[in-house]
Protein backbone atom coordinates (compact mmCIF):
# COMPACT_ATOMS: atom_id res chain seq x y z
CA UNK A 1 0.00 0.00 0.00
CA UNK A 2 2.69 2.46 0.95
CA UNK A 3 4.62 1.40 -2.10
CA UNK A 4 1.61 2.03 -4.34
CA UNK A 5 1.13 5.46 -2.76
CA UNK A 6 4.74 6.28 -3.50
CA UNK A 7 4.19 5.23 -7.11
CA UNK A 8 1.19 7.54 -7.29
CA UNK A 9 3.21 10.44 -5.89
CA UNK A 10 6.02 9.71 -8.36
CA UNK A 11 3.55 9.65 -11.25
CA UNK A 12 1.94 12.88 -10.10
CA UNK A 13 5.35 14.49 -9.81
CA UNK A 14 6.14 13.53 -13.40
CA UNK A 15 2.89 15.17 -14.56
CA UNK A 16 3.78 18.33 -12.61
CA UNK A 17 7.28 18.36 -14.12
CA UNK A 18 5.81 18.04 -17.61
CA UNK A 19 3.34 20.87 -16.97
CA UNK A 20 5.94 23.23 -15.47
CA UNK A 21 8.78 22.17 -17.76
CA UNK A 22 7.03 22.04 -21.13
CA UNK A 23 3.40 23.18 -21.10
CA UNK A 24 4.37 26.38 -19.23
CA UNK A 25 5.82 27.69 -22.48
CA UNK A 26 2.35 27.80 -23.97
CA UNK A 27 0.87 29.81 -21.10
CA UNK A 28 -0.80 33.12 -21.83
CA UNK A 29 1.57 36.08 -21.47
CA UNK A 30 -1.23 38.54 -20.71
CA UNK A 31 -1.34 40.07 -17.23
CA UNK A 32 -3.46 38.01 -14.85
CA UNK A 33 -6.74 39.04 -13.28
CA UNK A 34 -5.17 40.91 -10.36
CA UNK A 35 -2.49 42.60 -12.42
CA UNK A 36 -4.87 43.69 -15.16
CA UNK A 37 -7.33 45.11 -12.62
CA UNK A 38 -4.52 47.17 -11.09
CA UNK A 39 -3.44 48.43 -14.52
CA UNK A 40 -6.89 49.78 -15.32
CA UNK A 41 -6.65 53.51 -16.01
CA UNK A 42 -3.05 53.52 -17.20
CA UNK A 43 -1.73 53.58 -20.74
CA UNK A 44 1.11 51.23 -21.61
CA UNK A 45 3.58 51.31 -24.47
CA UNK A 46 4.88 48.29 -26.35
CA UNK A 47 7.53 47.68 -23.69
CA UNK A 48 4.85 47.49 -21.00
CA UNK A 49 5.95 50.77 -19.44
CA UNK A 50 3.32 53.15 -18.10
CA UNK A 51 3.18 56.21 -20.37
CA UNK A 52 0.02 57.90 -19.12
CA UNK A 53 -3.09 57.82 -16.99
CA UNK A 54 -3.22 56.77 -13.37
CA UNK A 55 -3.75 53.37 -11.79
CA UNK A 56 -2.78 51.36 -8.68
CA UNK A 57 -0.03 49.55 -10.62
CA UNK A 58 1.97 52.80 -10.78
CA UNK A 59 2.89 52.36 -7.13
CA UNK A 60 4.43 48.92 -7.72
CA UNK A 61 8.02 48.74 -6.54
CA UNK A 62 10.88 46.43 -7.31
CA UNK A 63 10.79 42.97 -5.76
CA UNK A 64 13.24 42.46 -2.90
CA UNK A 65 14.75 39.50 -4.73
CA UNK A 66 14.44 40.69 -8.31
CA UNK A 67 18.08 39.63 -8.73
CA UNK A 68 17.36 36.02 -7.82
CA UNK A 69 18.83 33.67 -10.44
CA UNK A 70 15.30 32.30 -10.97
CA UNK A 71 13.43 35.61 -10.85
CA UNK A 72 10.40 35.91 -13.12
CA UNK A 73 10.35 32.19 -13.85
CA UNK A 74 13.50 32.11 -15.91
CA UNK A 75 17.02 30.89 -15.32
CA UNK A 76 19.56 33.68 -15.49
CA UNK A 77 22.22 32.93 -18.06
CA UNK A 78 20.01 30.69 -20.17
CA UNK A 79 19.21 32.73 -23.27
CA UNK A 80 16.78 30.37 -24.93
CA UNK A 81 13.44 31.57 -23.59
CA UNK A 82 11.74 28.16 -23.80
CA UNK A 83 14.59 26.40 -22.07
CA UNK A 84 14.80 29.11 -19.44
CA UNK A 85 11.10 28.96 -18.57
CA UNK A 86 11.02 25.18 -18.65
CA UNK A 87 14.09 24.79 -16.46
CA UNK A 88 12.80 27.27 -13.91
CA UNK A 89 9.54 25.33 -13.82
CA UNK A 90 11.33 22.03 -13.25
CA UNK A 91 13.44 23.55 -10.47
CA UNK A 92 10.34 25.11 -8.95
CA UNK A 93 8.38 21.84 -8.90
CA UNK A 94 11.27 19.90 -7.36
CA UNK A 95 11.97 22.66 -4.85
CA UNK A 96 8.32 22.97 -3.83
CA UNK A 97 8.01 19.21 -3.49
CA UNK A 98 11.17 19.02 -1.41
CA UNK A 99 10.31 21.95 0.85
CA UNK A 100 6.63 21.05 1.16
CA UNK A 101 7.05 17.29 1.33
CA UNK A 102 9.97 17.62 3.75
CA UNK A 103 8.01 19.94 6.00
CA UNK A 104 4.94 17.69 5.98
CA UNK A 105 7.07 14.61 6.61
CA UNK A 106 8.65 16.29 9.65
CA UNK A 107 5.23 17.37 10.90
CA UNK A 108 3.58 14.01 10.38
CA UNK A 109 1.83 12.38 13.29
CA UNK A 110 3.72 9.50 14.79
CA UNK A 111 1.27 7.68 17.02
CA UNK A 112 4.17 5.97 18.77
CA UNK A 113 7.73 5.67 17.65
CA UNK A 114 7.80 2.02 16.57
CA UNK A 115 4.49 1.80 14.76
CA UNK A 116 5.26 4.71 12.49
CA UNK A 117 8.40 3.02 11.28
CA UNK A 118 6.83 -0.36 10.61
CA UNK A 119 3.86 1.26 8.91
CA UNK A 120 6.19 3.12 6.61
CA UNK A 121 8.01 -0.01 5.53
CA UNK A 122 5.45 -2.76 5.70
CA UNK A 123 2.11 -0.99 5.91
CA UNK A 124 0.72 -3.97 7.79
CA UNK A 125 -0.34 -1.88 10.74
CA UNK A 126 -2.64 1.05 10.28
CA UNK A 127 -2.20 3.42 13.21
CA UNK A 128 -4.86 5.92 12.10
CA UNK A 129 -8.12 5.90 14.05
CA UNK A 130 -10.08 6.37 10.82
CA UNK A 131 -8.05 3.64 9.19
CA UNK A 132 -10.92 1.21 8.84
CA UNK A 133 -12.80 3.54 6.53
CA UNK A 134 -9.78 4.30 4.46
CA UNK A 135 -8.72 0.73 3.86
CA UNK A 136 -12.31 -0.36 3.22
CA UNK A 137 -12.41 2.24 0.49
CA UNK A 138 -9.15 1.04 -0.94
CA UNK A 139 -10.12 -2.62 -0.86
CA UNK A 140 -13.42 -2.07 -2.60
CA UNK A 141 -11.73 -0.39 -5.50
CA UNK A 142 -10.75 -2.34 -8.59
CA UNK B 1 10.85 41.09 -21.32
CA UNK B 2 8.17 42.29 -18.98
CA UNK B 3 8.10 40.97 -15.47
CA UNK B 4 5.70 38.22 -14.65
CA UNK B 5 3.71 39.28 -11.63
CA UNK B 6 1.01 36.89 -10.58
CA UNK B 7 0.55 38.03 -7.00
CA UNK B 8 0.47 41.31 -5.08
CA UNK B 9 3.68 43.22 -5.84
CA UNK B 10 5.58 45.43 -3.45
CA UNK B 11 4.24 48.96 -3.09
CA UNK B 12 0.62 48.11 -3.88
CA UNK B 13 -0.49 47.91 -0.23
CA UNK B 14 1.14 50.04 2.47
CA UNK B 15 3.58 48.65 5.03
CA UNK B 16 1.47 48.74 8.21
CA UNK B 17 -1.45 46.88 6.61
CA UNK B 18 0.95 44.37 5.05
CA UNK B 19 2.51 43.82 8.49
CA UNK B 20 -0.87 43.25 10.13
CA UNK B 21 -1.75 40.63 7.53
CA UNK B 22 1.68 39.03 7.89
CA UNK B 23 0.98 38.56 11.60
CA UNK B 24 -2.51 37.25 10.84
CA UNK B 25 -1.22 34.81 8.22
CA UNK B 26 1.49 33.58 10.58
CA UNK B 27 -1.07 32.92 13.31
CA UNK B 28 -3.36 31.02 10.94
CA UNK B 29 -0.47 28.95 9.57
CA UNK B 30 0.53 28.04 13.12
CA UNK B 31 -3.03 26.88 13.78
CA UNK B 32 -2.94 24.89 10.52
CA UNK B 33 0.26 23.17 11.63
CA UNK B 34 -1.36 22.17 14.94
CA UNK B 35 -4.63 20.99 13.38
CA UNK B 36 -3.02 19.62 10.23
CA UNK B 37 -0.84 17.25 12.22
CA UNK B 38 -3.99 15.29 13.10
CA UNK B 39 -4.39 14.54 9.40
CA UNK B 40 -0.74 14.15 8.43
CA UNK B 41 0.21 10.49 8.47
CA UNK B 42 2.78 8.56 6.44
CA UNK B 43 0.46 8.52 3.47
CA UNK B 44 -0.78 12.11 3.50
CA UNK B 45 2.65 13.73 3.95
CA UNK B 46 4.09 12.81 0.52
CA UNK B 47 0.67 13.42 -1.06
CA UNK B 48 0.65 16.93 0.43
CA UNK B 49 4.12 17.57 -0.97
CA UNK B 50 2.83 16.48 -4.37
CA UNK B 51 -0.21 18.77 -4.09
CA UNK B 52 2.08 21.74 -3.36
CA UNK B 53 4.36 20.87 -6.31
CA UNK B 54 1.36 20.37 -8.59
CA UNK B 55 -0.15 23.73 -7.62
CA UNK B 56 3.21 25.39 -8.29
CA UNK B 57 3.27 23.81 -11.76
CA UNK B 58 -0.31 24.69 -12.66
CA UNK B 59 0.05 28.27 -11.39
CA UNK B 60 2.62 28.74 -14.17
CA UNK B 61 -0.05 27.90 -16.75
CA UNK B 62 -1.84 31.20 -17.27
CA UNK B 63 -4.90 30.59 -19.38
CA UNK B 64 -6.44 33.33 -21.55
CA UNK B 65 -9.69 34.94 -20.44
CA UNK B 66 -11.76 35.60 -23.51
CA UNK B 67 -12.83 39.11 -22.54
CA UNK B 68 -9.56 40.66 -23.59
CA UNK B 69 -5.85 40.82 -22.98
CA UNK B 70 -6.21 39.20 -19.59
CA UNK B 71 -5.13 35.82 -18.28
CA UNK B 72 -5.89 33.81 -15.21
CA UNK B 73 -4.19 31.07 -13.31
CA UNK B 74 -5.06 28.52 -10.67
CA UNK B 75 -4.98 29.70 -7.07
CA UNK B 76 -5.29 26.18 -5.70
CA UNK B 77 -7.31 26.57 -2.50
CA UNK B 78 -10.22 24.40 -3.59
CA UNK B 79 -7.94 21.77 -5.13
CA UNK B 80 -5.79 21.54 -2.01
CA UNK B 81 -8.74 21.36 0.36
CA UNK B 82 -10.36 18.54 -1.64
CA UNK B 83 -7.19 16.48 -1.92
CA UNK B 84 -5.55 16.95 1.49
CA UNK B 85 -8.08 18.72 3.70
CA UNK B 86 -8.40 22.33 4.84
CA UNK B 87 -5.52 22.53 7.34
CA UNK B 88 -2.82 20.82 5.31
CA UNK B 89 -4.31 22.36 2.15
CA UNK B 90 -3.75 25.87 3.50
CA UNK B 91 -0.15 24.94 4.28
CA UNK B 92 0.30 23.56 0.73
CA UNK B 93 -0.78 26.81 -0.93
CA UNK B 94 1.30 28.82 1.56
CA UNK B 95 4.41 26.77 0.72
CA UNK B 96 3.87 27.53 -2.98
CA UNK B 97 3.50 31.27 -2.31
CA UNK B 98 6.59 31.32 -0.08
CA UNK B 99 8.72 29.54 -2.70
CA UNK B 100 7.41 31.89 -5.40
CA UNK B 101 8.18 35.00 -3.35
CA UNK B 102 11.59 33.91 -2.06
CA UNK B 103 12.96 32.19 -5.17
CA UNK B 104 11.01 33.33 -8.22
CA UNK B 105 10.53 37.01 -7.36
CA UNK B 106 6.77 36.65 -7.68
CA UNK B 107 4.69 38.48 -5.09
CA UNK B 108 6.63 40.87 -2.85
CA UNK B 109 8.25 39.35 0.22
CA UNK B 110 6.76 42.22 2.23
CA UNK B 111 3.36 41.35 0.68
CA UNK B 112 3.57 37.65 1.54
CA UNK B 113 1.10 37.90 4.42
CA UNK B 114 -1.48 39.51 2.14
CA UNK B 115 -1.02 36.92 -0.59
CA UNK B 116 -1.12 34.03 1.88
CA UNK B 117 -4.26 35.46 3.49
CA UNK B 118 -6.09 35.72 0.17
CA UNK B 119 -5.07 32.57 -1.65
CA UNK B 120 -4.05 30.10 1.07
CA UNK B 121 -6.30 31.10 3.97
CA UNK B 122 -9.45 32.60 2.40
CA UNK B 123 -9.27 30.40 -0.70
CA UNK B 124 -9.19 27.24 1.39
CA UNK B 125 -11.42 28.35 4.27
CA UNK B 126 -14.22 29.27 1.88
CA UNK B 127 -13.86 26.14 -0.24
CA UNK B 128 -13.90 23.57 2.56
CA UNK B 129 -17.38 24.02 4.06
CA UNK B 130 -18.79 24.21 0.52
CA UNK B 131 -17.07 20.96 -0.42
CA UNK B 132 -18.31 19.22 2.72
CA UNK B 133 -21.86 20.46 2.15
CA UNK B 134 -22.05 19.73 -1.57
CA UNK B 135 -20.63 16.22 -1.20
CA UNK B 136 -23.50 15.50 1.18
CA UNK B 137 -26.18 17.03 -1.04
CA UNK B 138 -25.08 15.95 -4.49
CA UNK B 139 -25.22 12.38 -5.79
CA UNK B 140 -22.01 10.52 -5.06
CA UNK B 141 -21.02 10.26 -8.69
CA UNK B 142 -18.26 11.60 -10.88
CA UNK B 143 -20.51 14.47 -11.94
CA UNK B 144 -21.38 15.22 -8.33
CA UNK B 145 -17.70 15.39 -7.44
CA UNK B 146 -16.94 17.54 -10.50
CA UNK B 147 -19.80 19.93 -9.74
CA UNK B 148 -18.57 20.24 -6.17
CA UNK B 149 -15.10 21.13 -7.46
CA UNK B 150 -16.41 23.75 -9.88
CA UNK B 151 -18.71 25.49 -7.38
CA UNK B 152 -16.10 25.46 -4.60
CA UNK B 153 -13.47 26.83 -7.00
CA UNK B 154 -15.59 29.69 -8.34
CA UNK B 155 -16.65 30.82 -4.86
CA UNK B 156 -13.16 30.44 -3.41
CA UNK B 157 -11.50 32.45 -6.21
CA UNK B 158 -14.12 35.19 -5.90
CA UNK B 159 -13.62 35.29 -2.13
CA UNK B 160 -9.83 35.52 -2.53
CA UNK B 161 -10.27 38.39 -5.02
CA UNK B 162 -12.55 40.21 -2.58
CA UNK B 163 -9.95 39.64 0.13
CA UNK B 164 -7.59 41.73 -1.98
CA UNK B 165 -10.23 44.45 -2.42
CA UNK B 166 -10.65 44.69 1.37
CA UNK B 167 -6.87 44.90 1.77
CA UNK B 168 -6.74 47.62 -0.86
CA UNK B 169 -9.52 49.49 0.91
CA UNK B 170 -7.49 49.30 4.14
CA UNK B 171 -4.09 50.13 2.78
CA UNK B 172 -4.04 50.67 -0.98
CA UNK B 173 -1.27 53.08 -2.00
CA UNK B 174 -3.37 54.87 -4.62
CA UNK B 175 -6.36 56.77 -3.29
CA UNK B 176 -9.11 55.52 -5.53
CA UNK B 177 -11.94 57.21 -3.65
CA UNK B 178 -15.17 55.90 -5.09
CA UNK B 179 -13.05 54.13 -7.71
CA UNK B 180 -12.66 51.33 -5.17
CA UNK B 181 -16.12 50.15 -6.17
CA UNK B 182 -14.90 50.01 -9.76
CA UNK B 183 -11.85 48.00 -8.69
CA UNK B 184 -14.12 45.61 -6.78
CA UNK B 185 -16.31 45.22 -9.87
CA UNK B 186 -13.38 44.60 -12.20
CA UNK B 187 -11.81 42.12 -9.78
CA UNK B 188 -15.10 40.27 -9.31
CA UNK B 189 -15.88 40.10 -13.03
CA UNK B 190 -12.50 38.80 -14.14
CA UNK B 191 -12.19 36.42 -11.20
CA UNK B 192 -15.60 34.95 -11.89
CA UNK B 193 -14.19 33.81 -15.23
CA UNK B 194 -10.88 32.74 -13.67
CA UNK B 195 -12.92 30.80 -11.12
CA UNK B 196 -14.58 28.84 -13.91
CA UNK B 197 -11.14 27.97 -15.31
CA UNK B 198 -9.97 27.05 -11.82
CA UNK B 199 -13.09 24.91 -11.45
CA UNK B 200 -12.38 22.98 -14.64
CA UNK B 201 -8.77 22.32 -13.59
CA UNK B 202 -9.79 21.36 -10.05
CA UNK B 203 -12.60 19.08 -11.25
CA UNK B 204 -10.37 17.33 -13.79
CA UNK B 205 -7.62 16.79 -11.24
CA UNK B 206 -9.84 15.63 -8.37
CA UNK B 207 -11.90 13.31 -10.58
CA UNK B 208 -8.71 11.79 -12.02
CA UNK B 209 -7.28 11.13 -8.56
CA UNK B 210 -10.66 9.80 -7.37
CA UNK B 211 -10.72 7.31 -10.22
CA UNK B 212 -7.16 6.11 -9.72
CA UNK B 213 -6.87 6.28 -5.93
CA UNK B 214 -10.14 7.30 -4.21
CA UNK B 215 -8.45 6.71 -0.86
CA UNK B 216 -6.09 9.61 -1.58
CA UNK B 217 -8.91 12.16 -1.93
CA UNK B 218 -9.39 13.67 1.54
CA UNK B 219 -12.87 14.96 0.78
CA UNK B 220 -14.00 11.43 -0.08
CA UNK B 221 -12.76 9.77 3.09
CA UNK B 222 -15.26 7.26 4.32
CA UNK B 223 -17.13 7.23 1.04
CA UNK B 224 -16.43 6.74 -2.59
CA UNK B 225 -17.87 7.77 -5.85
CA UNK B 226 -20.48 5.48 -7.33
CA UNK B 227 -19.91 4.01 -10.73
CA UNK B 228 -22.31 1.51 -12.32
CA UNK B 229 -20.13 -1.50 -11.47
CA UNK B 230 -19.28 -0.50 -7.90
CA UNK B 231 -21.31 -2.27 -5.24
CA UNK B 232 -22.95 0.14 -2.83
CA UNK B 233 -21.64 0.35 0.70
CA UNK B 234 -23.11 2.51 3.42
CA UNK B 235 -21.11 5.69 3.75
CA UNK B 236 -19.40 6.10 7.08
CA UNK B 237 -18.62 9.53 8.40
CA UNK B 238 -18.12 11.60 5.31
CA UNK B 239 -15.98 14.64 4.77
CA UNK B 240 -14.56 15.90 8.00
Amino acid sequence: MAKRSNLFVLGGLLVALLLAGVVSNFASAHPDGLDSSLREGCVFDADDTIVGGSCPAQQAREHELADSPLADYGVRGVDNEYLSTGLSGVVGVLLTFTVGGGLFWLLRRRSDGGVARSAASGDDADPTPGGADVSATADGRR
Amino acid sequence: MDTLAMHISNGIINGPVAAVFAAFALAVLALCVVRGRQDLDERLAPMAGLVAAFIFAVQMLNFPIFTGAVSGHLLGGALATMLVGPWVGTLCVAVVLIVQALVFGDGGVAMLGLNITNMAVIGTAVAYPLVALLLRLLPRTVSGLAATAVVASVVSVLAAAMGFVVQYWLGGTTDLGSGLVGLAGTMAGVHLLIGVGEGLITATTVVTVAKVRPDLVYALRGRRIVTPDTPQVPAAGGAR
